[in-house]
């Protein structure tokens, strides 16, 4: 019994109100991303700069070459990792599954690491090869859990020890070749100073057209919820499905890695804050939840850039300061349901 | 009508079912017996292809399970499984998912699938509950939703997996009415229970199960009266002439011995 989940589930009408709200937040931390910063640029010249007047001033600089480029990476990583983490959780049915804590996002952080060792100056096969090592990492753990018996624990447990052998791999990869990962301890963390839009592209298309995918197959992954073998008997090939869903949430994952490294508690506690709000339906749950977790990473990533100015902490590090509260509050609520 | 003509079924090395062959009827509830352990759940999974077998034929209206697809099979036979998932999400979504293997891509459900839906739930006794969140639900009212689920399937035949495990009295009654209307209706309806009294009364055919082994199959009168049921549980199987027939209840062998 999955008694952790929040039993909201309100009307068409209520969800269309929640994403509508949250594309305004999300609209709004955008403008506030692209206006503040050690160097405030008015609303008026921002607009001015997004539709490519004033070219040559500072403003325009800043804006289209070190804001705008920041602001795509953090609600690209934010939404794919926030969709990533929605999938997974239901197609796994395990509340603490997300793509930072089975071995997902380490999975691909591996692999961007032994790309940029092997291959330094081929950009875009960075997200390619993220995407690889997030389809890697959740196999894995799927695989390790099966064998293993397949209670919800042992998923956690496996992607825990897994997440730590590519982590190790990561740094093995640092120790060989110190310029492998510019900037990284950025790239642990998660963060995004000096992303450029040559970075963003490569990963952006293959996460939009997966989230697009995933989208399509929401009706499939409702069913899915009902247990493999109660899917099966309704005529869903399980098995191919779950495979096929964990593969668009790698991309997804991937994606996000490739741009802001290995962000970490985003996949895990937006969808648990979206399944409160709009329930368990995987459509609104899916769309909810990417517009969620861009908000989220744009706050944090705003923080991270506002707090301590002019000195900068990655968004990593206020996710975690906000994430771990909550992972742990999740725990605990759990503990007591069980009781 | 689904049939399993000489099924062995086993897995890690442990032969689980052996040479079981059982037919299914329309208009028949089939109560599956036997002790814990005895292979009742896996016979059913195994007719529903969600398991793998090593020999033997099942045969869906003479037509070997290997070549239907899985829509085919969920078409044909629905299965309401033991241990369940409760999603958060309404009765009337749940209930329209039984109409899954009747959609093609994009699965949209369609103005029947609702009609089917709505049909299903007020069976099931289940309509009131039509727009309250699955989770909110009492372990009985969960139950008529999931019977609800298997009923908009609209299948011939139907599995139940201890339909009546956990449920008070009075819902284990309702089930079995339900059963008992399904089966009136032509459908074959196969359980199993664990309550001897409650399937001795309540069934048209009994297949008693030990070991992997089907040890007797037929009417609650022939069971009762070949012994295999005392034999098979360990347990002195009576029966007291009641208005309503007869009413079954099982003692310890020893005392009933002792009593002879």
């Amino acid at each position: 019994m999955k008694s952790w989940q929040t039993s909201c589930i309100p009307s068409n009408k209520k969800y269309v109100q929640i994403c509508t709200a949250l594309a305004a937040l999300v609209l709004a931390v955008a403008l506030l991303n692209l206006c503040l910063g050690a160097q405030k640029v008015p609303l008026g010249q921002v607009l001015q700069a997004l539709v490519g007047e004033g070219s040559g001033t500072t403003a325009f600089r800043i804006v289209r070459y070190v804001r705008l480029p920041r602001l795509c990476a953090c609600l690209l990583a934010g939404g794919a990792l926030a969709a990533s983490g929605a999938i997974i959780q239901g197609v796994l049915s395990n509340a603490l599954a997300a793509p930072s804590t089975i071995g997902v996002n380490a999975g691909a952080g591996l692999m961007v690491a032994l790309c940029c060792a092997a291959a330094p100056t081929a950009l875009q096969l960075v997200p390619l090869a993220a995407m690889a090592g997030a389809f890697l990492g959740v196999m894995t753990v799927m695989l390790i859990a099966r064998r293993t018996g397949a209670s919800k624990i042992t998923l956690v447990l496996a992607g825990v020890a897994v997440s730590s052998i590519f982590s190790a791999g990561i740094d093995a990869v640092v120790t060989f070749v110190p310029e492998a990962l510019n900037g990284y301890s950025d790239f642990r963390i998660g963060g995004f100073s000096g992303v450029s839009m040559a970075r963003i592209l490569p990963a952006f298309l293959p996460a939009v057209l997966s989230f697009v995918l995933s989208l399509l197959l929401h009706n499939e992954m409702d069913v899915l919820l009902l247990g493999t073998e109660q899917a099966r008997s309704l005529g869903l090939p399980a098995e191919k499905l779950r495979i096929a869903l964990l593969g668009l949430a790698a991309v997804l994952a991937g994606a996000a890695v490739s741009v802001g490294g290995l962000v970490g508690f985003v996949g895990l506690i937006v969808p648990h804050i979206m399944r409160s709000l709009v329930g368990e339906e995987s459509g609104p749950l899916l769309v909810s939840s990417a517009l969620g977790g861009a908000a989220l990473l744009g706050v944090c990533d705003l923080l991270g850039r506002m707090l301590f100015a002019p000195y900068e902490i990655p968004v990593g590090i206020v996710m975690s300061l906000a994430g771990c509260p909550f992972f742990i509050w999740l725990l605990q609520r759990r503990g007591r349901l069980r009781d | 009508m689904i049939e399993l003509k000489n099924l062995t079924v086993g897995y890690g090395g442990k032969t689980v079912l052996r040479d079981v062959s059982l037919a299914f009827p329309p208009g028949k509830v089939t109560v599956l017996l036997g002790p814990n352990g005895c292979g009742k759940s896996t016979l059913m999974k195994t007719a529903l292809g969600l398991l793998p077998r090593q020999g033997g034929e099942i045969l869906y209206d003479g037509v070997e399970l290997d070549r239907l697809t899985t829509r085919q099979v969920a078409c044909k036979a629905a299965y309401l499984a033991q241990s369940r998932e409760i999603p958060s999400i309404t009765v009337r979504r749940m209930v329209l998912h039984g109409r899954f293997p009747y959609l093609d891509y994009p699965r949209r459900y369609r103005a029947e699938d609702y009609a089917a839906a709505a049909k299903a739930l007020e069976w099931a006794g289940a309509a009131d509950l039509a727009d309250r969140p699955v989770q909110e639900l009492s372990g009985g009212q969960r139950q008529k939703v999931y019977l609800a689920m298997a009923l908009a399937q609209d299948t011939e035949t139907l599995f139940m997996d201890e339909p009546t495990t956990y449920l008070d009295v009075r819902h284990q009654l309702e089930v079995m009415a339900v059963s008992r209307r399904l089966a009136d209706m032509g459908r074959a309806v196969v359980l199993v229970l664990h309550d001897l009294s409650l399937a001795l009364r309540e069934a048209d055919r009994l297949a008693v199960l030990s070991d992997g082994v089907l040890r007797q199959v037929g009417t609650p009168e022939e069971v009762f009266g070949g012994g295999e049921l005392d034999r098979v549980f360990g347990v002195a199987v009576r029966r007291v002439r009641t208005e309503s027939g007869w009413l079954y209840y099982c003692r310890e062998t020893q005392t009933s011995k002792e009593t002879e």
